[in-house]
This record gives structure tokens, C-alpha cells and sequence, in this order.
């Protein structure tokens, strides 16, 4: 008993004796080969796994099938994989694209005077009036659903709040002495905001779109879930959710719980990568 | 026996470098002085060198986060975080250099009650507001609606609802107009001839000269002199370390000459006499070893040369 | 700034972007693909001829063009006339209101429990800041963030309804059961799970914001000098740290009435709570276009109302804000 009690503790003790940036670097590389692993899951996985087989229908969870299998007989493993990765697609290409709307619209609010600045944070302040589920399904129901529909409805809620934090950082970068010597030496403003302003804009726009993902992502999930998202067709988390919900009384309980911890768990992957990157650029906490 | 005496006090702080590595910075390190009972000494040094952070260890309330060692003793007993805790806001008093220390969402009045209990705190509080000239309707306001010197007042009769032995005002004169000053330095006067001992912390070395029994000279970090204040004079030729006789020479009255260079900073100390990249005497052996301190002439020095 | 001023600006800003919302919500629900005809008629609509078609076109107003139907649709709103809900056949302020009923006992519930759970998490986490007990909520608040809220309820059904058999699986009331013989508990029961689950989601945010907040007040000059005054323990932090941080929480917690209507659309259709959230489901799913639009508003209406409260205590209650005024 003492013996394995000296092993355990000896096996922890290099991990502890990391100071609080090591284990924090060494979270991050974990959390990234996680991800990893699961978009190359749900990129090499054949599709053979996901067609029907009735032989092989409504099983627990096994080691030929870790996650079980559906009243299709599909594999629920493959099925949660191929629909993060799709749902990570679908988040990034979403998150992306706010990042840019907040980009230019920060700029603008911040650079081209009282007008323009007032009718953007009025905006910023429309799109915040809405409850973001609502708007959500309302720009769903405009655009057909489908991923179409996705993609559109969560670029063009998700921007406002990194829009105001883009403005603040421009306002007081434009301030700043050199961008004043540039103004006075007759630079366009094209130029200063692109060698001036942008440089400094981006690592915000990193940690903006790393942090603006788990909510595209949730988003996502909850606008397919409802129905309104992506369709049946395609594996997405939503969808498997959604039809979970249908074999509850069953006790086939290992069709809501994987696939969601999986969501969860990914949701929260990209959650620690942003949160590592805005730790280390605001030096005000760089220091916890 | 000296009513408070500080023994070899540093105070460090741990940091992130570049990359994973951390350091220690040391704010304060080596630090000595002693302060009788009814005497007021002041801590002079240059803004921003961790003087504060004197006065909160020996309140005991640094950050967490901060490592500290040599000894405190109070009345003759060593002064534990235990005692410490027991003594502050009763025997141990703070006068703290602003009105942002006050809580900015509390009427002044509860605040300056405290901790203090029953109903004899309410009649105690009144007497003190009365005896600064403190009207009933400043006991409402909040902070933000003090003027200076209100503000001032108030946060000395903090200190004085406990009828605390010693005292320590941390920057209690900084931009305040010269009746203030002069307001706040009396009622330091008046606490040591009652017999409190007062600790000031300043950078203002007219107006701690013009009330302090002792000047405690502090650079970067520690004590490098400490001489009674008829010393401070002429040309400072009896001040005891170079650093002190640059720091006054350097006032407006007298040569008026600024020391070129600046303090080091707590995480690249030199590793000999911290005074030796800016003085002129600074011989090899300055800067091997951190001079020990020594008694000289009714006063304390760390300074090899000093005679 | 005096203080009706403020007021009447705020009230014009309000009026501005409701105006803005209505717009750009009817102009996205005119854009939808969604045929309105089909989603009025429903599963009938093989039996129904081209000339019925035109007929219930023109009852619904779909053959005049977008600005006329905006003006005809807007200028019947402002006289408090919502239109007809498709799916229900009903007034859509009507079904409005009995939905809101039952959404609102439920987001009520939700909103004072996960208030003063998040409060407390939030305080329990600052003041034993770094201790197991600050890693634990931590680590609950930051997994609860990345965990969709649908799921927490499916998770609880499984749980409490079908594993253990403590509570009912769906449904406002007992299905088949006429409404008069529903009773008070077996409203109850129906009503305790959902009302967990959005609270369980709600406490994130006001947990890590209140901890964060005390954190800072603990760090701050004046608690430093009332420790030097000799306060401590409990009384310095209720005295400085409690009641200076729950003012910003509960404004937080009026500020997050969005959010609140979101997590309330989507636990109410996990557990088929007859509330607004299912009614807006249905509506999307069903092109129940005067319905959506309807609830749209009101949600809109619901986020400023938040809003409105949220800036309103702080004027009334914080004495700084009470020096303006004076001045």
C-alpha cells in the first residue's frame, strides 16, 4: 500500500513541479493534439461506418464501437466525428467572418469621425438587442435553413462586442505619436490603418476569433437542434442530439451522452486556447 | 528600549521573465531602523522605490504573494502576523496617502468607526470629527465628495479613534496646498508629544525635516542612513553616506544639482554597495560586498568610506 | 447630465432600435423561402386549388409588394394589432400572452436561483481564492460555459426521469389530462427540472463575474486600509467587498435577459414546456410568419426591458450617480 502510494505520488511530482506557465503550455499542446485528433477522426473515418447495418443496430458502447451504435445500426463514434469536424468547420468559417465584420467596423467607428462612429456602435447596439437565439432563427427562417443559413446567421451575430473592443484599441492607437508624425507627413489613411493600426489589431483578431468559436459552435449546435439549422442529412451534433431525444425513454442513453461530452470537450479546447493567448498578450495578467 | 525595531526586513516578490522561467524581485531587503516611543522618524526616499510596502509589512497586510523575512519587534515582543493582527487598528495605526483608500460606496463615518464596536465608538467618532473641525454633515458624505483637506482629516482620525502607540503615515503630504501640509505635520507633532511614536514615509524632504526627529535615508530598497535631523545642515558635510549628502545637496535651497543616474530596480541590484554605479568615492571593494551597516556618530550608515 | 434628459435620450435610443428591428425582421421574414400559404393551410395543401390560393393570399395581404405589406403590417402594430397567429388561429398577443405565463414562471425561477447560487459560488470562489473549493467552481463555471444548455437538460432527463423515475419526462401538465383537473404539484413537477437546468446554465455568468469582481475589491487600496484599521474576516468583506460587488451582479443579471430568453427557448424544448420558446420554435419551423414576428418584438422588448432595469438601479442606488443629478 505505502509502496504504490510512494509510485503515485512520485509519478505526479514532475507535473507539479511545473510552474504555473509550464503546465499551462503543456494544457494547450495536450488540448491542440486533442483537436487534432478529432478533425483527422472525422476527415479519414470511412463513411462505411455511418451506413446503415441493421445487424448491428442499437448496441452499447464496445470496443468495436466506443461511443454504440444508433437503431441504424450506424457507428456513433464516427457519426460524433465527422459532425464536430463539420461543426468545427461550419464555427470557424462563421467565427471568421465576424472577425472580419468587427474588423472593418472597429476600424471605421474608431477612424472616420462622430458620424459614422455613433451610427456603428448604434448597430452594435441593434444586434444586441435581439436575443442572439432569436435572431439566430429569424435569419434561418429568412435564408431557407441549411448550412447556408448557419454560417450567414452566425457571422452576423457575433460580432458586436469584439467590434467595440477593435474600436477601443484603434482609438488609442490612433493617439499615439507615430500614427500623428504619419497624418502630418500626408499618408493616406489606407496606409496608416495598414501599417500602423492593423499590425497591432491582430493578435486581438487571433484571440478574438479563438474566443468567438465556442459560441459559434453552441450556436450552432442549439439552431440545429431546434431544427433550424443544418439538415437531418448531415452529421451534426445538433441532429444527433435531436434525435436522441427520441430513443430517451429507450435507455440508449450513450446517444445523447457521448456525442455531447465530445462537443463539450471541444467547445472547451478552444476555449483554453483563447483564453492562453489573450493571457499572454494583456500584460496585466501575464503574470497570474 | 526603542518601540518598534526593524531588523534585516526584506520583502521580495516573485515574477514571470520571458519564456517559463521566474525570478525574485526584491522590493525591500536588509532594512533596518528603531523608532522610540514620542518620536517621529521619517522614511525619505525617491517616489516609487517600495517605500509603501515598508509600512504594510509592518502592518502586516502585504500581498500574498510576497516573501518575508528578518524581524519586527514591538514593546519587546517579535511582532507576529498573530500579533500583528491583533494590534492593527488598535496599537498599530495607518494613515494611508489618499482618499481612494476610503471605500468609495461608504458613508465617511462608518469608516472611520472601523472596526470599532457598541456605542461608545459613535460618541468617540463625533468627539475626534469635532476635535478637527469636522462638521455633522461630513460624517455622511462619501469620498469622492471630500475636499482635500477633509479628506486629510478624516483619514487622521482613523488613526486616532484607537488611540493607536504608533503611527504610520505613508505620503501624507503629497499636493496638498501649505496650509494642509502644514495642518497634517502639526497633528503629527501633536500625536508624538503625547507619546506616540510616528513613522513617516515621504519623498518630501523639506517637510520631514521640518518635523521628524530621525531621517531614515532610503534607497533601493534598505536604510543606507540614519541620522538625526540636526545633521541635515550646511553642506551636508556631517550626513554620513554619500547618497544622503547627494540628496540634499540636490534641494532647491541649497546647490540645487541633480544626482545623474538612476536607482536600480529591485530585480538587478548590483552585487556590491547598491549606490556604488552613481557614486564618486566607489572604490573595488565597494563592489564586492553590500556594506555591512555600522554605528557612526549617534546615527547608522552602510557605507565603507563614511567616517 | 440631468437626469430626464438622460431618460428621454435613452427612451429615444430605445425607440430607434425597436423601429430598426421591426424592419429588418419583417424584410428577413419576407425574404424566406418559407411559403406562408403552405404553412397556413398545412398538411392540406394538395387539395388546395390556385384560386383558394390567391383568396388566402389576399386575406393575408402576400399579393402587394414588401413596403405596402410593412406599412400595413407596422401601422396595425403600433394600434396593438399583432395580426393572426397561423398555427394557433389565434391572436398573436394572445397566445403571447398565456405563453409568457409559463415562460415566465420558469425564467423567473431560474433568474433568482441562478442570481443568488452565482452570487455566492462567486464569493465562496474569491474569498478562498486558489483553494480546491475556488479550483472546483472554477472548473464548474468554465465547463458549464462550453456545455450546450439543451444537453445539460437532456442529461438531467436521463438522469432524474428516466433513471431514477422521480420526475415526469415532458410536457407543461400531464398529457391527456384535461386542464382543469391539473393540479398544483403536477405543475410543479413539470416544472422543477426545466427550471434547474436554466439555472444551472445561468450561474456561469454571474459566478465568475462576482469572483473576479471581489478578487479585485480584496486587491483594492481601501479594503488594504481597513485591514490596516484592524477590520477582518466576514465583516471586511461584507462591509467592502459584498456590498460593493452586487450592485454590477444584479445588473449582470438584468443585462442577461437575451441570454435568458435563449436558454428558455431551448430547455422549453427539450422538456416540451409550453412556453414562448416552444411557440418560437414552432413558429420558425412552421413559417408561422405573424407569430414570429410577433414574438421577435416581444423578446426585443423583454432584452430592453433588462436593459432599461439594469440602468436604472444603478441611477437610484449608487451615490456617485446621486451627485450628478444633483449638480
Amino acid at each position: 500500500m505505502s509502496s504504490m502510494m510512494k509510485m503515485v505520488k512520485f509519478s505526479i511530482q514532475p507535473f507539479i513541479s511545473l510552474n504555473g506557465r509550464q503546465r499551462s503550455f503543456m494544457t494547450l499542446v495536450i488540448v491542440s493534439l486533442l483537436l487534432l485528433c478529432v478533425i483527422l477522426g472525422g476527415l479519414v473515418l470511412s463513411n462505411e461506418r455511418i451506413a446503415t447495418d441493421l445487424g448491428n443496430r442499437n448496441l452499447g458502447p464496445s470496443l468495436a464501437h466506443p461511443f454504440g451504435t444508433d437503431w441504424l445500426g450506424r457507428d456513433m463514434l464516427t457519426r460524433t466525428l465527422k459532425g464536430l469536424t463539420l461543426s468545427i468547420g461550419v464555427g470557424l468559417t462563421a467565427a471568421a467572418a465576424s472577425v472580419t465584420i468587427a474588423l472593418i467596423l472597429g476600424m471605421l467607428a474608431a477612424t472616420m469621425g462622430k458620424v459614422v462612429d455613433s451610427i456603428i456602435s448604434w448597430l452594435v447596439d441593434l444586434f444586441l438587442s435581439v436575443p442572439h437565439l432569436v435572431m439566430l432563427m429569424l435569419i434561418s427562417f429568412a435564408l431557407g435553413g441549411g448550412i447556408k443559413g448557419v454560417v450567414i446567421g452566425l457571422a452576423l451575430t457575433h460580432w458586436p462586442s469584439l467590434t467595440r473592443v477593435i474600436r477601443a484599441e484603434v482609438m488609442q492607437l490612433r493617439s499615439a505619436e507615430y500614427v500623428e508624425v504619419s497624418k502630418r507627413l500626408g499618408k493616406s489613411r489606407w496606409f496608416i490603418g495598414r501599417k500602423h493600426l492593423f499590425p497591432h489589431v491582430a493578435p486581438q483578431l487571433m484571440v478574438g476569433l479563438f474566443l468567438l468559436f465556442p459560441h459559434a459552435i453552441l450556436h450552432e449546435a442549439a439552431i440545429t437542434f431546434i431544427g433550424m439549422g443544418l439538415s437531418p442529412h448531415q452529421p451534426a451534433i445538433g441532429i444527433i442530439l435531436s434525435e436522441s431525444m427520441r430513443y430517451l425513454s429507450t435507455e440508449m442513453w450513450w446517444l445523447a451522452i457521448f456525442p455531447g461530452l465530445s462537443l463539450l470537450l471541444v467547445v472547451r479546447s478552444f476555449d483554453i486556447i483563447g483564453e492562453h493567448l489573450r493571457s499572454r498578450l494583456d500584460p496585466h495578467r501575464a503574470h497570474d | 528600549m526603542p518601540l518598534v525595531e526593524v531588523d534585516d526586513l526584506s520583502v521580495s516578490f516573485k515574477q514571470y521573465t520571458k519564456g517559463f522561467k521566474h525570478k525574485e524581485v526584491k522590493v525591500i531587503h536588509n532594512l533596518s531602523f528603531s523608532i522610540n516611543a514620542g518620536e517621529i522618524v521619517a522614511v525619505v526616499g525617491s517616489s516609487g522605490s517600495g517605500k509603501s510596502l515598508l509600512a504594510h509589512a509592518i502592518l502586516g497586510i502585504l500581498p500574498r504573494n510576497a516573501n518575508v523575512s528578518g524581524t519586527i519587534h514591538y514593546d519587546g515582543k517579535e511582532l507576529t502576523p498573530s500579533l500583528q493582527e491583533k494590534l492593527r487598528g488598535k496599537e498599530l495605526a495607518f494613515v494611508p496617502q489618499s482618499v481612494n483608500f476610503l471605500n468609495p460606496l461608504m458613508e465617511v463615518e462608518k469608516q472611520v468607526r472601523g472596526a470599532l464596536k457598541g456605542k461608545d465608538s459613535f460618541k468617540t467618532q463625533k468627539e475626534i470629527f469635532e476635535k478637527y473641525n469636522l462638521s455633522t454633515d461630513v460624517e455622511k458624505l462619501y469620498p469622492f465628495q471630500l475636499s482635500g483637506g477633509m479628506a486629510r482629516r478624516i483619514l487622521v482620525s482613523t488613526a486616532v479613534i484607537n488611540k493607536a502607540k504608533f503611527i504610520i503615515a505613508d505620503e501624507p503630504t503629497p499636493g496638498l496646498d501649505q496650509t494642509v501640509v502644514k495642518e497634517a505635520l502639526s497633528s503629527f507633532k501633536a500625536f508624538a508629544d503625547n507619546g506616540t511614536a510616528v513613522m513617516f514615509i515621504t519623498h518630501d524632504i523639506q517637510s520631514a525635516l521640518s518635523v521628524a526627529d530621525k531621517i531614515a535615508v532610503f534607497y533601493a530598497g534598505t536604510t543606507v542612513e540614519v541620522a538625526p535631523v540636526e545633521d541635515f545642515t550646511g553642506s551636508g558635510e556631517r550626513l554620513r553616506h554619500p547618497y544622503s549628502k547627494a540628496l540634499w545637496r540636490a534641494l532647491p535651497q541649497n546647490e540645487f544639482r541633480p544626482i545623474p543616474g538612476s536607482q536600480p530596480k529591485g530585480d538587478e541590484l548590483p552585487r556590491g554597495c547598491l549606490f556604488a554605479p552613481r557614486c564618486d568615492m566607489t572604490t573595488t571593494e565597494c563592489l564586492e560586498h553590500l556594506p555591512e551597516k555600522r554605528v557612526l556618530r549617534n546615527g547608522m550608515v552602510r557605507c565603507i568610506h563614511a567616517t | 447630465m440631468l437626469l430626464p434628459l438622460l431618460f428621454l435620450k435613452k427612451f429615444i435610443r430605445l425607440a430607434s432600435l425597436l423601429f430598426a428591428v421591426c424592419i429588418l425582421s419583417f424584410f428577413l421574414v419576407n425574404k424566406s423561402p418559407v411559403d406562408p400559404i403552405q404553412a397556413y393551410v398545412g398538411a392540406d395543401m394538395m387539395r388546395v386549388g390556385p384560386e383558394q390560393r390567391e383568396k388566402i393570399a389576399e386575406h393575408w395581404g402576400l399579393d402587394k409588394t414588401p413596403v405596402e405589406q410593412f406599412y400595413h403590417w407596422s401601422s396595425a402594430i403600433v394600434r396593438g394589432d399583432f395580426g393572426t397567429s397561423m398555427i394557433y388561429r389565434q391572436p398573436v398577443l394572445d397566445v403571447i400572452k398565456d405563453k409568457f405565463i409559463y415562460s415566465f414562471a420558469l425564467m423567473l425561477a431560474a433568474w433568482i436561483l441562478s442570481g443568488v447560487i452565482g452570487f455566492l459560488l462567486g464569493i465562496i470562489a474569491a474569498v478562498k481564492r486558489d483553494s480546491w473549493i475556488d479550483r472546483l467552481i472554477k472548473l464548474y463555471c468554465y465547463t458549464l460555459a462550453s456545455t450546450p444548455a439543451f444537453w445539460i437538460g437532456i442529461l438531467l432527463l436521463l438522469i432524474f426521469a428516466v433513471g431514477l423515475g422521480w420526475l415526469p419526462i415532458g410536457l407543461g401538465v400531464p398529457a391527456g389530462v384535461l386542464t382543469e383537473e391539473v393540479t398544483v404539484i403536477d405543475r410543479v413537477r413539470h416544472f422543477i427540472l426545466p427550471a434547474i437546468t436554466l439555472s444551472i446554465v445561468g450561474v456561469v455568468n454571474v459566478a465568475l463575474h462576482t469572483r473576479q469582481k471581489l478578487i479585485d475589491v480584496l486587491q483594492s487600496d481601501y479594503v488594504l486600509f481597513a485591514r490596516a484599521r484592524g477590520e477582518k474576516g466576514f465583516s471586511l468583506i461584507w462591509r467592502h467587498g459584498i456590498r460593493n460587488i452586487a450592485l454590477p451582479a444584479l445588473t449582470l443579471q438584468f443585462a442577461a435577459f437575451g441570454e435568458l430568453f435563449g436558454g428558455a427557448v431551448l430547455v422549453e424544448l427539450v422538456f416540451s414546456y409550453p412556453g414562448l420558446g416552444q411557440a418560437t420554435v414552432e413558429a420558425g419551423l412552421r413559417g408561422d410568419v405573424p407569430l414570429l414576428l410577433g414574438l421577435v418584438i416581444f423578446s426585443t422588448l423583454f432584452v430592453f426591458i433588462g436593459n432599461l432595469l439594469a440602468d436604472l438601479i444603478y441611477l437610484v442606488v449608487d451615490p456617485r450617480t446621486k451627485e450628478r443629478e444633483a449638480i
